[in-house]
C-alpha cells in the first residue's frame, strides 16, 4: 500500500470500468431489495419497459418520448449501482494490495519435544508456537514469547521504518505477512486461518462484512417512508387527473414518481457508508464497524495521553539549577556522568545539554573501574560509581532519602527548587555526588506544535478533552494549561480511567480514548470509540474498535473528523435531495396538465419547451445529479471545525438553499439542450 | 385590505404572546401536580374521583399501558354517543321532539365527537335533543379535549424525562386536564360569551310572526314550479353558551346550529368573535411554554411558538389578501374597501366579521384542529379558501388542536432534527435524546397515515360518479376542493366544513367517519410510542457542537420541513383543485 494508492483520483480508470460492470450486476432485483427508494426505481423501469414494448408493438405513436423516458430511468437505477460499485471499488483496489502480503508462507513449528518442523502456514492453529529468524515473513498473528527483532510492517503499515517488536510489555504483538528484518523470535500464535488480522482488513475494506450503521438504518426508514408518500402522491394522482378530463400515460406517472422519491441520498446513501470508512483505512486507521466510525462522529469527549499526543512524548533537560555553593560546571559534569549510561531520551537529553552549556563533551562509556547503577523501581535512581564517587540522580524523595543527614542542611533550598520545577510543569531530577546534594537537573516536557490550536477546534465543536498522564497533578496542571486542554487525570492508572470513563458516560457522554498497552483494555473496551495502537498488544486490539496502524495517537482527533464528515455528507446530501423535489414539481406538474388547463402555463416558471421536454428534462437531471454528486459521496462534504449553530447555518445554506435552485438551473439548461438538440 | 383589518390580526397575535406564558405555566403546575390557585376547590374534588373510580394518583405508566387506557376510553365513549343519538327519542331534555338518528349518521358523529373533529353531517338544531348536545356532544367535546392535551403533556415527560419507562398516568391527566384546564375556564368564557349576547336555555324553538312575509319560489324535477308564502320564522335557542366554550378553548368546533360561529346567537358580536378565536388559541400557545418549562429548554418552546406564530401570520395574510382582493368575474362592481362596505369578497361572510375577521378566524379555526367557522369556506376566493385547506394538510400544527398541535408539531420537529441534524457532524438528537431508527419509524407512520387516508379516499371519490361525485355541488376544479376539503378536515380533526357537498349519505359518512378514527388514533399510537421510547433514553448535556434548537434558523428550518412536506405531499392534487381553478377565474372562466 504505497503513497500513491491511498490517495487515489475519485475518477481512476481501472476502478471505474470494473464499477460500471459491478452496476449492471446489481440490478439483480435481490440486490436492489435492499434499497427501497432504488427498488421503486427498478420496479418502474420494468414497467415503463413493458408498456413501450407494448406500444412499439401496437405501434402507438410518439414512443420517442416513452423510449427515451425509459432510457434515463433505467440509467438512474444504473448510476445508483455504478455510485455504490465505485466506492467498493476503491475499498477492493486496496484489498488487492494486502492480498499481496498475504503471499504462502511457512512456518517452522516448534514441537513439545523441542523439535521443530516445517508446515504451511495454514496449518498453523492458535496456541502454535513457532520460530521465526530474519527474512523471513511472521507467518500469522500471534504474540512474541521470547526474543526481540526488528519487523517490516510496510505491508500492512505503508510505513517503511523498520519497528522494534520484544516479548512482554506492550510491543509484543505481531501481525502475520510481516517480515523479520533481524534477530530470531518465538511466537505464540493467537489466531487460525482466514480469522487473520489481514483477513478482517481485507474483508473490512472490501465491504464483505458491511453492515448498515444505525443511522443508516434510521435514514433508510425516512427514505421508505417519503416513497411512500409520493407513491401515494403518485397513484393518487391518476384519479384526480381523470377528474380533471387529464388522464396521464404511465411514462410521465413513472418519471414523475422517480423524480419525487430521493433517489439522490438512496442512491448515494451506501456509498457514502462505504467512502467514509475508506477515508480511514487512507489515514491508516482500521475500524472494526461502521458502528464505530458513527460513533466517533458524536464523541463528547476526548480522553488523550499525554505522551505521545500532547507533548513530543519525552522529556527534555533545560536547565540546571545549583544548590547554593555549587558551579553550574560541577553539576552538569556530575548530571553528565551519572546520564552516561542512561539509554533513555531524557537520560541522552541530559548528556546533550551538558555538552551544550558547559562544553563538556561526552565520554566514553568504558571508562575505567566506572559501575553503572542502573534505575530500578526499589531505589528510583541511577547513576554511576567511579574513582571513589558516587554519583546519583532521581526523584527529589529518593535521593533525600539517600542522602540521609548529609542532605539536611540543603533541605529547603532543595525543596524549594524542586517544587518551583513541578509546579511549572517540569520534572525534577535531584543529583547528588558521595551523598551529598548538588542540584537538580529541570526536565521539560514539550507540548507538541499546533496542539493548542486543535483543542481550540475542538471546544468550538463542543468536544471536551482531558489530558491523562501518570504525572502528579501540579505537572500535569501546568501542561495541561500550556497545551490547552479543557481537562486532567493525574497520576492516572488504568483504574482511573475506566472510573472516568463511566463517570462521563453515565453522564450520557460518548467517550474515545486510545491505547496500547494490556491494561488500557478494559477501558478501551468500555470507551465508545477506542482507538488500539497497532504496536500495542493483542488484548488491547481485541478491546478496542479501531486500530491505528500507524500507532499515533494523535490521530483520534481525525478519526473525530472523519465521523463527524460521514454524518455530515450524509446529513447534507438528504436535505438537497429533498429540496430538489420543488423544481421537479414545477417542470412535470404543468407539463402534465397544460393540455387540459392551459393557464396551468403560468406554473412553468422555468419557461420549459414543451410537456415532453419539461418531463425528459427533470428526469435526466435527476438522473445525472446522481453522477455529478459522487465526488461529493466519496471525498465527503468539506469538514470546518466550528459550532454546530454556525455549521447548521452554512450547511443549510449551500445544501438546502443550493438544493432548491441548483434543479431549477440545472432543468432549465438541460430542456434548452435537447429542444436544441431535437430530442424532444 | 385596510389598516384596520391588520390591527385585528396583529392584536390578535398580540394577545396569544401575552396569554403563552402564563397559561403555559400553569399547565405545568397542573401536570406536575404541583399547587395552584385552584386547588383548594378542585383538590376535594380530584381525591374524591379517585376514590369513586379506584384510581391510583401516583402510579405511573409505560406507553403502552397509557395507549390502552386511551384507546379503551375513547371506545366506551364513543359507543356510549353512539347509543345515546339513537335512542334520544326515548330520552329527556327532547321539546322538539326529534327522532333517534340514523345509524351512519351516528356512526360518523359518534367517531367526530370522540376524536375532537366536530364535523357536521347533519343540521344539530334539527337532528340532535338537547341531551345528546349537552350530555353526548358536550361531554366528548370536554374529554377528546382532554385526551388531546394529555397526550401533549405525556410526549413532553417522555422528552424530560432520563431512563425512566413511563409517561404518566393517562386518568390523571385527563382528570386534571378537565377540572383545572378546561371547566374553570370555559365557565369564565361562557359568562363572557352571554355578556355579548350568546344564548343558554332549554326552551323549545320560538316562532316569530315575520314582518314582511316571504315568498319563497321552488322548482321540482319536472321544471314545474311552486311558490309558497313563509309567515312565521322559527327561532331555535337552547344552552348555547355553555357549549359555545368548550367548543372553542377544547378546539371541538361543533356549532349547536348549523351556521355553526357565523349564527348571531352563537357568535354575536365582535368581540365575542374575538374571544372564540382567543379562546381556540390560548392552550396550544401556551403548551409550547408549558414544554420549555417540562424540558426545562425554554427558548426551545419559544422557538416552536416563533415558527407557529410565522405560519399562522403567512395564512393570515394570504386569506386576507385573497379576500379583500375580490372576485375579477365581478368587475365593474365596486369591490374596494370603504366606509360604507368591507369590499372585497364578502359572499357567506358575515356583515358584522367583515373580511379582516372572517379571513382572520377561517385561519385561526383551520390552523388549530377546531373546525368552527364564522363564514363559509366554499364561498371564498379559490386561493382564500386554499389557506384554510392548506393549513390542515399541514398537518394543523400552527398551534394546533389542544394538544394534537404540540405532539403534532413535535413529530415535525424529530423529523427537522433528524434531516438536517446530521448536518452538523452529529448522530441526530433532540433536547439531548438520540433520535434513532425506531422514533423515526414512527414519526414516519404518523407522518404517512394523514395523507394516506386523504388522498385514497379522496381519488376513490373523486372516480365514483355514483358514490364520491354525485354529492358535491360545483363540477370541474371547485369539486375536487369540496371533496378534499371533507376528507382533509375529517383526517386532520377539523371538523370545518367546505360546504357545497351533501356529505350525510352513507358514503361520506362512513368514510369521513374512518377518516377521523384513523386520523387520531393511527397518529396517537406512534406519538406515545415516541413519547415511551424518549423517556428510555439517556440524555446527553448539550453542548457547542448541539444541534441547535433554540435559534431562529431553527425556527425557519421547522417552517421549511412543515411547509416542504405537506407542499410535496399534497402539491399535485392541490394544482388540479384551488390553484387551477383560480388561475382559471384570473383568466375569466367560471364553473356552474
Amino acid at each position: 500500500m504505497s503513497e500513491t494508492s491511498k490517495k487515489k483520483a475519485v475518477w481512476d480508470a481501472g476502478i471505474v470500468k470494473l464499477a460500471l460492470l459491478h452496476a449492471l450486476v446489481k440490478l439483480n432485483p435481490r440486490t436492489m431489495m435492499k434499497n427501497p427508494v432504488m427498488f421503486v426505481v427498478e420496479v418502474g423501469s420494468v414497467m415503463t419497459t413493458l408498456f413501450l414494448i407494448r406500444d412499439i408493438a401496437t405501434g402507438a405513436s410518439g414512443t420517442g418520448f416513452s423510449i427515451q423516458i425509459t432510457l434515463w430511468l433505467w440509467f438512474t437505477a444504473l448510476f445508483a449501482n455504478f455510485a455504490e460499485a465505485m466506492a467498493e471499488g476503491r475499498g477492493k483496489a486496496q484489498a488487492d494490495a494486502l492480498r499481496k502480503a498475504k503471499t504462502e508462507t511457512t512456518a517452522n513449528r516448534l514441537l513439545r519435544d523441542g523439535q521443530m518442523e516445517i508446515v504451511s502456514a495454514l496449518e498453523l492453529r492458535k496456541a502454535d508456537i513457532v520460530v521465526v529468524s530474519a527474512g523471513e515473513f511472521i507467518p500469522g498473528d500471534g504474540e512474541i514469547i521470547e526474543g526481540v527483532a526488528s519487523v517490516d510492517e510496510s505491508a500492512i503499515t505503508g510505513e517503511s521504518a523498520p519497528v522494534i517488536r520484544e516479548a512482554g510489555g506492550d510491543r509484543s504483538a505481531v501481525t502475520g505477512g510481516t517480515r523479520v528484518l533481524s534477530d530470531k523470535i518465538k511466537v505464540r500464535i493467537t489466531s487460525n486461518p482466514g480469522e487473520t488480522f489481514i483477513d478482517r482488513m481485507i474483508a473490512l475494506v472490501e465491504g464483505a462484512e458491511r453492515q448498515k450503521t444505525p443511522n443508516e438504518i434510521a435514514l433508510n426508514i425516512l427514505l421508505a417512508g417519503l416513497t411512500i408518500i409520493f407513491l401515494l402522491a403518485v397513484v393518487t394522482l391518476q384519479p384526480f387527473a381523470i377528474y380533471s378530463n387529464a388522464g396521464q400515460s404511465i411514462f410521465v406517472l413513472v418519471a414523475l414518481l422517480v423524480c419525487l422519491i430521493p433517489t439522490t441520498i438512496g442512491g448515494l446513501l451506501s456509498a457514502i457508508g462505504i467512502a467514509g470508512m475508506d477515508r480511514l483505512i487512507q489515514h491508516n486507521v482500521l475500524a472494526m464497524s461502521g458502528r464505530a466510525v458513527e460513533a466517533a462522529g458524536d464523541i463528547n469527549t476526548l480522553l488523550l495521553d499525554k505522551t505521545g499526543t500532547i507533548t513530543l512524548g519525552n522529556r527534555r533537560a533545560s536547565e540546571f539549577i545549583p544548590l547554593q555553593g555549587v558551579s553550574e560546571t560541577e553539576l552538569s559534569d556530575a548530571a553528565q556522568l551519572s546520564s552516561l549510561a542512561d539509554e533513555t531520551p531524557e537520560g541522552r537529553s541530559i548528556v546533550v545539554l551538558a555538552k551544550e552549556l558547559c562544553s563538556l563533551r561526552g565520554r566514553e562509556l568504558a571508562l575505567p573501574a566506572a559501575t553503572f547503577i542502573p534505575f530500578t523501581a526499589q531505589t528510583r535512581m541511577s547513576g554511576v560509581d567511579m574513582d571513589g564517587r558516587e554519583i546519583r540522580k532521581g526523584a527529589a524523595d529518593a535521593i533525600e532519602k539517600y542522602v540521609g543527614s548529609n542532605g539536611a542542611q540543603a533541605t529547603n533550598e532543595l525543596r524549594e527548587i524542586v517544587e518551583r520545577i513541578a509546579r511549572s510543569g517540569g520534572t525534577p531530577l535531584v543529583v547528588a555526588d558521595n551523598r551529598r546534594p548538588l542540584g537538580v537537573i529541570h526536565l521539560k516536557d514539550i507540548v507538541k506544535g499546533g496542539m493548542r490550536e486543535r483543542f481550540d477546534q475542538l471546544r468550538a465543536m463542543g468536544i471536551k478533552t482531558v489530558m491523562m498522564t501518570g504525572d502528579n497533578p501540579l505537572t500535569a496542571a501546568s501542561i495541561a494549561d500550556e497545551a490547552g486542554v479543557d481537562d486532567f487525570l493525574a497520576e492516572a492508572t488504568p483504574e482511573d480511567k475506566m472510573a472516568l470513563i463511566k463517570r462521563e458516560q453515565a453522564g450520557g457522554k460518548l467517550v474515545a480514548m486510545t491505547g496500547d498497552g494490556t491494561n488500557d483494555a478494559p477501558a478501551l473496551a468500555q470507551a465508545d470509540v477506542g482507538v488500539a495502537m497497532n504496536t500495542g498488544t493483542q488484548a488491547a486490539k481485541e478491546a478496542g474498535n479501531m486500530v491505528d496502524l500507524d500507532s499515533n495517537p494523535t490521530k483520534l482527533i481525525e478519526v473525530v473528523e472523519i465521523g463527524k464528515q460521514l454524518l455530515m455528507t450524509r446529513g447534507a446530501l438528504t436535505t438537497f435531495s429533498i429540496a430538489n423535489d420543488v423544481a421537479k414539481y414545477f417542470a412535470i406538474i404543468p407539463a402534465m396538465f397544460t393540455v387540459a388547463f392551459p393557464v396551468l402555463r403560468a406554473l412553468n416558471v422555468m419557461g420549459l419547451a414543451t410537456p415532453q421536454s419539461a418531463v425528459l428534462s427533470a428526469v435526466i437531471f435527476n438522473a445525472l445529479i446522481i453522477i455529478a454528486l459522487i465526488p461529493l459521496a466519496l471525498r465527503g462534504v468539506e469538514y470546518r471545525a466550528m459550532s454546530a449553530a454556525a455549521l447548521l447555518r452554512r450547511n443549510l445554506l449551500i445544501y438546502g438553499l443550493g438544493g432548491l435552485v441548483v434543479p431549477f438551473i440545472g432543468i432549465k439548461l438541460i430542456d434548452m439542450l435537447i429542444t436544441a438538440i431535437g430530442l424532444a | 385590505m385596510t389598516l384596520d383589518g391588520w390591527l385585528q390580526i396583529l392584536f390578535f397575535l398580540a394577545l396569544i404572546f401575552a396569554v403563552t406564558k402564563p397559561l403555559g405555566l400553569y399547565m405545568a403546575h397542573v401536570f406536575n401536580r404541583e399547587r395552584t390557585f385552584l386547588d383548594p376547590i378542585l383538590r376535594p374534588l380530584e381525591r374524591l374521583i379517585y376514590r369513586l373510580t379506584g384510581v391510583a394518583e401516583t402510579r405511573e405508566m409505560r406507553w403502552t399501558e397509557y395507549a390502552v387506557a386511551m384507546l379503551l376510553f375513547s371506545l366506551v365513549s364513543m359507543l356510549a354517543l353512539y347509543l345515546l343519538q339513537r335512542f334520544q327519542n326515548f330520552l329527556p331534555f327532547n321539546p322538539q321532539k326529534l327522532a333517534g338518528v340514523a345509524p351512519d349518521l351516528a356512526f360518523n358523529t359518534a367517531a367526530s365527537f370522540t376524536t375532537n373533529t366536530d364535523w357536521q353531517s347533519y343540521v344539530p338544531e334539527v337532528t340532535m335533543s338537547y341531551l345528546t348536545q349537552m350530555a353526548g356532544l358536550a361531554y366528548h367535546n370536554f374529554v377528546s379535549a382532554a385526551a388531546g392535551i394529555a397526550l401533549a403533556i405525556a410526549f413532553i415527560r417522555g422528552i424530560a424525562r432520563r431512563e425512566i419507562d413511563a409517561i404518566g398516568n393517562f386518568w390523571v391527566d385527563m382528570v386534571r386536564g378537565v377540572l383545572w384546564v378546561l371547566l374553570p375556564f370555559c365557565l369564565v368564557i361562557s359568562l363572557l360569551l352571554v355578556s355579548q349576547g350568546v344564548v343558554q336555555n332549554l326552551k323549545a324553538a320560538d316562532t316569530a310572526r315575520l314582518v314582511e312575509p316571504q315568498k319563497i319560489e321552488h322548482v321540482a324535477e319536472d321544471g314545474s314550479r311552486s311558490l309558497t308564502i313563509s309567515t312565521e320564522q322559527t327561532i331555535a335557542q337552547g344552552p348555547v353558551a355553555s357549549q359555545e366554550a368548550i367548543k372553542m378553548w377544547g378546539t371541538n368546533g361543533g356549532g349547536f346550529f348549523n351556521a355553526n360561529s357565523a349564527h348571531p346567537f352563537e357568535n354575536p358580536t365582535p368581540l365575542a368573535n374575538l374571544i372564540q378565536m382567543f379562546a381556540i388559541f390560548a392552550i396550544p400557545a401556551g403548551l409550547t411554554y408549558t414544554l420549555g418549562r417540562i424540558t426545562g429548554a425554554q427558548r426551545h418552546g419559544w422557538a416552536v411558538w416563533a415558527a407557529m406564530a410565522a405560519l399562522f401570520l403567512f395564512g393570515a395574510t394570504a386569506a386576507y389578501r385573497a379576500e379583500s382582493r375580490g372576485n375579477p368575474l365581478l368587475a365593474g362592481t365596486d369591490q374596494r374597501a370603504s366606509a360604507a362596505q368591507p369590499g372585497g369578497n364578502m359572499e357567506g361572510k358575515e356583515a358584522r366579521f367583515g373580511i379582516a375577521g372572517s379571513a382572520l378566524f377561517a385561519t385561526v379555526t383551520t390552523d388549530a384542529s377546531c373546525g368552527a367557522v364564522n363564514s363559509m369556506h366554499d364561498s371564498f376566493t379559490p386561493l382564500g379558501g386554499l389557506v384554510p385547506l392548506a393549513n390542515i394538510m399541514l398537518g394543523e400544527v400552527v398551534f394546533g388542536g389542544v394538544g394534537s398541535g404540540l405532539y403534532g408539531i413535535l413529530i415535525f420537529v424529530i423529523l427537522s432534527v433528524f434531516i438536517a441534524g446530521l448536518m452538523v457532524g452529529r448522530t441526530p438528537e433532540y433536547l439531548g435524546k438520540k433520535i434513532e431508527a425506531y422514533d423515526v419509524k414512527m414519526a414516519m407512520l404518523s407522518v404517512l397515515i394523514f395523507p394516506l387516508v386523504i388522498l385514497i379516499f379522496t381519488a376513490l371519490s373523486s372516480v365514483s360518479p355514483r358514490f364520491g361525485t354525485s354529492s358535491i355541488a360545483n363540477p370541474g376544479p371547485h369539486g375536487l376542493s369540496e371533496m378534499l376539503y371533507a376528507f382533509t378536515s375529517g383526517a386532520g380533526n377539523n371538523g370545518s366544513a367546505f360546504a357545497g357537498i351533501s356529505a350525510n349519505t352513507n358514503w361520506y359518512n362512513t368514510t369521513i367517519g374512518f377518516s377521523m378514527l384513523i386520523g387520531r388514533f393511527f397518529v396517537i399510537i406512534p406519538v406515545l410510542a415516541i413519547a415511551g421510547n424518549l423517556g428510555r433514553k439517556r440524555s446527553v448535556p448539550p453542548s457547542l457542537g448541539t444541534f441547535p434548537v433554540t435559534t431562529p434558523l431553527f425556527s425557519m428550518l421547522l417552517v421549511s420541513v412543515i411547509v416542504i412536506v405537506g407542499a410535496l405531499t399534497f402539491f399535485p392534487v392541490l394544482s388540479l383543485a384551488p390553484v387551477v381553478e383560480h388561475l382559471l377565474m384570473v383568466a375569466g372562466k367560471s364553473f356552474s
